[in-house]
Parts: structure tokens; sequence; C-alpha cells
């Protein structure tokens, strides 16, 4: 016993002198935490950015968000409906068990199953069929071009080792008891999970065994949440944290001027936009009495003319936005570029609104969140006061995300006049957009605009985005998307403001490479 | 002694349970919990279904009746961020939020008594002086403030002490974590104790010196003096003794305080303890913690209460004739 201690001794202070002696460990913080470990019970941006570090799905994104191989090697489409995946070899999960084609079909099942926030990742009537233990075929009961677009968060979950934890399902919301999966975690990613406690800290190591090439160089990354702004921002600015997530920007100017700190900014998915009940008869919160004035174009596009959007830009966002005219951020279509925002025109949206029966403006109310975007309130604000100019008087209710949302979503019965949203398409496609903001939700059967709060509706955009599904030929494809969208953009069904930008703040001795999706991979980090 | 004693235990058991009522009526208007379990883009159906396994569709009697149950075996059920037991969640961050609470009393009642001592003593001295701003500082300055003010100091400018968190910890018997045995624990908990004993040091130095002027103007203060004992007997032996009986009792009540509003404490320097874990919570409409952390410090004001009354009447034997009568 004490020999074979002596020995474990002396090799460890082997291994220590022969790594270099520059442990390079580092300290992340971010805004929100990260709860479960399981893969498939929160879709959330930081969630999801998070266990892309452990766990990888048959697709990845590159720094670009383009799409590149990941646990598949390749796929082909023998026939529109059939998918072949061909699965890369010689892969194991960090627990030691050989990645093959059964856990792929495990994680097709589970990922599927009840209790998964991931369920529309893979589509509920797609078979999964095992060719041999490195190929798998989907087949599937329409075309779908873009199958994998979100498969790079859908992660592939060891079989043996699920069902030996009793973790074969996803942990459900209401589960009376932990599941194994929820508090550990074995991928086959880049790297490991060496301790997790939820909300205070986790310790991620570099997952030796790790099929592909490290383009890090950490030997050891500790995560923080720090919710409260100022002291995520102290934090860094006193060295004790090398990277967080997000710098408010009102402290961009601060942290920039800092010395050894700097924030990285660019710009994001998400677009932000304002939306009408376009549906009732009758608006909730309003003094029009007997009819709906969002029913009235013109009324839309007073509205979309009277609001000032390099103002918001400049002294809301503080220059960190980029106005949008098109419900979609440029880097995930094509055709932006032929999109162009109306002109602000205050004299022309009040003689619209003279037109349409209102000289002396209406009543409304709006609805909006104050803690989910960045300066969401404040957009809010600015937007009453630039519509108060026009003769429209705005009753602002401005509250936080959990009782907005509670109001505005179907689960509440879209109960809202006017509100202000962000969204981003988590397919990073347009047909997302199309069909879940601006498709109608006149069928009560069918999943389509159940994100359209206002309820805006074309039944011939509708078609164009039936159509853009089933379409495999990009360049064909993209016309319909833009006949799509051109329709929206002219009947004013939407006002598009802009897309946020995203700011991480870095210790100068940090290379990170910041993807538009907002999500910090450790992968690409290195640390001098 | 025992009816009494009895009584309160009956009346503590209504002031839970009615403090439990009046929690499951203010969740209904802190939002929906199950927007914050899934993504904008979920399908309404799944919410549906998320809805229903929790059992937020059933009447909120129900709901009230069935987690009153549930409370009264110490399970206050899952939180639906966590997917954990709260029971545990509360366990596993209690150590810090008591470590933190224990030091801040300490702080306050080892800097306060002094302090309020010696500004009787010498009223008009220019530190006594210093040291009567200072308490309006802490008096009326909100602790957030101050918290932010001492890390831009001590963390950013001077780079001494740590901005966040509870630094390198230490697993004691019993699962309890301990940061009191490590140097970066000890430097981690300084400023989140001074920020939160902040208040009650100036609360108990203001009451020590306002008790300390009103003993000193005594005759038996004056009797002392006469007899010919020393300043220092008189001050320490005869006039701080008889001022600290109401200074423990304040103290003694304000514990039960420093926990509960440990709360912004917590949040403003990261302190991973039950604090942040109840804020988070309502953030998220995380009801299951809410609801346990609310019966837990209405719990625990409960006993101090108790624990003072009885206190009273062992003390004090006018008390224990009345209560007899009754």
């Amino acid at each position: 016993m004490k020999i074979r201690s002596m020995l474990l001794a002396a090799a460890a202070a082997a291994v220590l002198a022969t790594t270099p002696l520059s442990a390079k460990t580092l300290r992340y913080a971010n805004q929100g935490d990260l709860k479960s470990l399981d893969p498939y019970t929160l879709n959330e941006t930081t969630t999801n950015a998070h266990l892309g570090n452990v766990y990888e799905g048959l697709t990845r994104r590159g720094k670009d968000l383009a799409i590149m191989p990941g646990l598949a090697e390749r796929w082909e489409t023998p026939e529109p409906t059939r998918w072949r995946f061909h699965l890369r070899k010689g892969v194991k999960f960090a627990g030691g068990e050989d990645f093959t084609a059964d856990d792929v079909i495990f994680s097709a099942d589970r990922v599927r199953a009840q209790g998964s926030n991931f369920q529309t990742r893979v589509p509920k009537d797609a078979k999964f069929v095992k060719v041999d233990d490195h190929t798998v075929d989907v087949i599937l009961s329409s075309p779908n071009p873009i199958l994998h677009s979100q498969w790079d968060t859908w992660y592939i979950m060891s079989k043996k080792w699920a069902e030996a934890n009793n973790a074969a399902a996803p942990t459900p919301a209401s589960a009376t008891t932990p599941s194994h999966a929820s508090l550990n975690a074995n991928g086959t990613g880049p790297f490991r999970i060496e301790s997790h406690q939820p909300g205070v800290k986790t310790v991620f190591k570099p997952n030796a065994g790790w099929w592909g090439k490290p383009e890090h160089n950490l030997t050891e990354v500790i995560f923080t949440p720090i919710a409260s702004d100022a002291t995520r921002v102290a934090a860094l600015l006193s060295g004790e944290v090398d990277i967080i997530e997000p710098v408010p920007i009102q402290d961009i100017q601060r942290v920039n001027s800092g010395g050894n700190v700097q924030v990285l900014t660019g710009p994001e998915l998400r677009t932000i936009f304002l939306g009408f009940d376009q549906v009732r008869d009758e608006l909730l919160e309003s003094n029009v009495k007997g009819k709906n004035p969002f029913k009235d174009q013109r009324v839309r596009e007073a509205f979309y003319k009277a609001i000032d959007i390099e103002t918001i830009k400049t002294r809301v966002m503080r220059g960190l936005s980029t106005p949008s005219a098109l419900m979609i951020a440029p880097e995930l279509f094509a055709f932006s570029k032929d999109f162009t925002r109306p002109k602000f025109d205050p004299d022309g949206a009040k003689k619209l609104l003279a037109d349409a029966g209102y000289p002396n403006g209406f009543e409304v109310g709006m609805d909006c969140p104050n803690d989910r975007y960045v300066n969401d309130g404040p957009i809010c604000q600015a937007v009453v006061g630039m519509l108060a100019r026009v003769g429209i008087k705005v009753n602002l209710n401005a509250q936080p995300k959990a009782q907005y949302f509670a109001k505005v979503l179907k689960a509440g019965g879209y109960k809202t006049s006017f509100y202000l949203l962000g969204w981003t398409p988590g397919t990073f496609d347009s047909h997302n957009v199309l069909n879940d903001i601006l498709g109608c939700r006149d069928n009560p059967n069918s999943s389509r605009g159940e994100s359209n709060l206002g309820g805006y509706c074309n039944k011939k955009l509708d078609e164009l985005t039936d159509k853009v599904l089933g379409e495999t030929d990009t360049a064909k494809r993209n016309a319909m998307i833009k006949e799509a969208f051109q329709i929206a953009y002219d009947e004013y069904g939407y006002i598009p403001l802009h897309q946020q930008a995203l700011a991480w703040g870095t210790s100068k001795s940090i290379k990170v490479a910041q993807r538009a999706d907002n999500s910090i991979l450790l992968h690409w980090i290195t640390k001098d | 002694m025992l009816a009494f004693i009895l009584r309160r235990l009956l009346q503590s058991a209504l002031v839970l349970l009615s403090v439990a009522l009046i929690a499951f009526a203010m969740f209904r208007f802190v939002g929906d919990p199950v927007n914050q379990l899934v993504s904008l883009d979920t399908p309404a159906d799944q919410v549906r279904q998320i809805r229903q396994s929790l059992g937020l569709d059933d009447p909120v009697l129900v709901q009230f009746g069935r987690y009153v149950m549930n409370a009264l075996r110490f399970d206050f059920g899952i939180s639906y961020q966590f997917r954990q037991p709260v029971t545990a969640l509360l366990a596993e961050r209690a150590p810090a939020t008591l470590e933190l609470a224990l030091v801040s009393a300490l702080f306050s009642l080892v800097v306060g008594i002094p302090m309020g001592v010696y500004t009787a003593l010498r009223r008009d001295g220019v530190l006594a002086r210093l040291f009567q701003a200072v308490s309006l500082v802490g008096v009326s300055l909100p602790t957030f403030l101050i918290g932010i003010l001492l890390i831009y100091l001590f963390a950013v400018q001077l780079g001494w002490l740590p901005s966040f968190g509870r630094g390198e910890t230490v697993k004691l018997a019993g699962g309890w974590t301990t940061g009191l045995l490590t140097v970066s624990g000890l430097k981690a908990l300084i400023l989140p104790a001074v920020t939160l004993g902040l208040f009650q040091m100036t609360l108990i130095m203001r009451l020590v010196r306002a008790e300390m002027l009103e003993v000193l103007r005594t005759d038996y203060i004056r009797f002392a003096r006469a007899r010919g004992l020393t300043t220092r007997a008189v001050h320490f032996g005869h006039a701080l003794k008889n001022t600290l009986v109401p200074v423990i009792t304040i103290a003694g009540l304000q514990l039960g305080s420093i926990i509960a509003f440990a709360i912004i404490t917590e949040t403003v320097f990261q302190w991973p303890g039950m604090g942040v874990l109840f804020l988070k919570a309502v953030q998220n409409v995380d009801i299951p913690i809410m609801a346990a952390y609310l019966v837990m410090i209405s719990g625990l004001f409960v006993i101090i209460n108790l624990a003072v009354d009885l206190l009273y009447a062992a003390v004090d034997p006018r008390l224990r004739v009345t209560l007899k009568g009754a």
C-alpha cells in the first residue's frame, strides 16, 4: 500500500515536471446560471453553449455559423425523404463508452420523449434506421431540406450510460426525484465537467480522449454565474475573471478604458420588433371602440413612419444596434440588402392617421418586457415618446419577463394590443420566421403562427411558406422566401426595429471567437 | 408555564400556515412558471402538458392543500429550474448564508458596542463625532450601494479583496461547507460581512450610546463615583453591564432579519447562499423554492420570538406572575 502510494506520488511528480508549468485556467462569468446538465431540459442559448463544450451533435456550426460535420463525418440524401448519416469512427464518450449508431437512435427517441424541451429538433414521424454500427438512415414522411439545421444543439447521449444510470428518459419539469443526467454529463465533446454545483460553480476540464484537434490551450475552466451587472463588471476589471457576458452597454466605455480589459461587440442574430393585434374586432386596451385601428394598413404604416430608428440606435442603444427592415438578421438571409426601412416621416404619419379617420390620434396600451432584451424598457419608452408626437397616446406596461410572457403568449390568450418582442430563428433559417411569426394562426389544429402574438395573416404568404419547406433548390427557395418577406414588408405586418449587439468583456490575454449566436465556446478560447 | 408554551406553539403554527397561504396567493401574480421552463418556440400542446403535469391547472385550494401536506413531511417539492429537491438545494446553500449572517452579527457587536461606549463617554471628542457621522451613513445608505462602493474601492481600485463569491470552501462532516478555514474564504467574507453588518453595527452603536447616556445619569453611578471606584469600574462594571440587556434583545431579534435580508448583499456579492437562490427563484417563477424559503424564514422569526418570550419570562419575575394568572 505504502509503496503504491509512493509510486503514485512519483508518477504524479513526473507528470507535473513534464507538463508545461503554465496551467491555463480560464475564469468565466455569465449573467445566467447553468441549471440542469441534462441536454434536453432547457432550450436556451447560454445553456446550449455550456453543454456544447461537453456534448456534440451529428453536425456542428463553425465560427461563421456554417454547418460542419460533427459526430457525423458526412451525410447525403439519396432520396428527398431519406437522409443517410455516416458516423465518425473511433469516438468515445468521456465515460469510455464507444459511440455508435445505437446512441444516435437512442438520442432520437429521448429527445422526442415527454419532458424534453427539444421535441421539435427531430420530426415526430421521422424513423431512424440502423444500417450498420456507423451508418444511420433517417426516413421522413415529407422532404425537409433543413432537417439538420438545428442538429448542432441536438446533443448525442450515450445509450449505455443513460440506461445504466436510470436516465433513459429526459428529466421532466414535474420530476419528483432528481435525475442522474441533470447533475452529471457524459459527452463526446472537447471538455468534460469535473464538478457542478447548480447556480454556484461549474468546473470544466479538457477531455483528453477527444477525437478532434484542440484549438484551445486551456487546462481548466471555472464558470460562475454573476447575476448583478455591477459585480460582474467589477470582477472583470479587478482581474478575478477573464471573460464575462454580457457587458451592460452603459459600461462598455468604462471597460474599454480599463487597460487590461476590452469589450468585444458584434451583431447578434436576434431581431427586436413591434407587433399589433390584428385579430380582435376591438382592441383590448384602446379608446377606439367598435373597431380595431390596426386592421387598417394605413395606421400600421403611420406607426412605422413615426418611429425614428436612428435616435433609438444612437440614444438608447449607444450605437450598438443594426436597424433592420426585415424580421430576420442579414446574416441569415442572403437578400436582406434588397430591403430598406421606409424613411422616418412624422408628418406623413400624421397624414396617414388623418386619412384613416384618426386626425387626433387615439389611445392604445403597449406591452413590453423590461428584463429580457438589451435595454428593452428604454426602447419602449422611446417609442412612446415618438408616437406621442404624431398624436398617439401609448399607455406603456413594461414588466418583468415572467409577467410579460404570461400575459402576451398563447397560454395567456394573446392579451395584448401592441407589444415589443425579440426573435432568433432557432433553425437559423427564414422558414422559422415565416411560419412562427408571420404565419396565420387561424387554424387551431396547426402550430403555425403560435408566436405571432398579433395574428398578422396573409394566405399567400402561408402558401409560400409551405413551398419553402419542401423546396430543395437553394436559388428557388431564396426567391420564394424573398417574395414572402416582401408581402409582410408591403403590408406593414410588423415594425422590425433592429438587431441588438452582443457585448463580451474579456481580459486582453484572452483570444476568443465571437459567434453571432452569442455562444461562448471554450473550444475557441486561448489564453496567453 | 406549560400552557403558555403550548399556546405560543399553536399560535406559531397558525402564523406559519397563514404565511404559506398569503405566499401561495401571491404566487398567482408573479407570472407563469411554465413560460420560464420552455423556450418561446415550444408548441402550445407541450406547454399545456407541462402545466398539467405540474398540477397548475388544479384549483388554488387543492394546490395549497397538497403543498401543506407535503410541507408537513418537510417535502417542499422539486425546483422548477434546477430539477432538484428544494430541501436539498436550501440545505446546500444554508451554510453560506448562516456563516455570513453570524460573522456580520459578530462584527456588528464587536465593533458597535465599543464605538457606542466611546461616543457616550467622550461626547464632544473629534473621534466620537466622526463615529456619529459614520453611523449616520450606515443607517441611511442602502445596502446595495455600500456593497458596490466597497467592491469598487477594495476589489477594483486596490485589488486587496475579491469582488464576488465565497473563495475556497472546505467540506466538513454532515455536508456543511465552510469558508472560514481557508485564506481565500476569509478574504471573500470580509466585504459582504461588513456590508451586511454595517446597518446593525450603527444601530447597536446608537443604542449603546443612548442607553449609556441614560445610565450614566442615574443615582447608582453617582454613588459608585462617590465610593471612589475607578472610572473604569464605573463605566464598564456598572454602566455597560446595565445597558446590555436591551442590546442583547435587539441583537438577537436582528439576527433573524440579518438572515432574511441577506438577499441583497448576497446578490451584490454573488454569495452562493439562500438569498441569491430566492431572488433567482422570484425572477424565474420557481414557486417551490419561493414557498419553501418564505416558510423557512417565517419559521425562523417565530422561533426567535418564541425564544425571546421564554427568556423574558425566565429573566423577569413580574412577567412570570402575569403568565401564571393567564
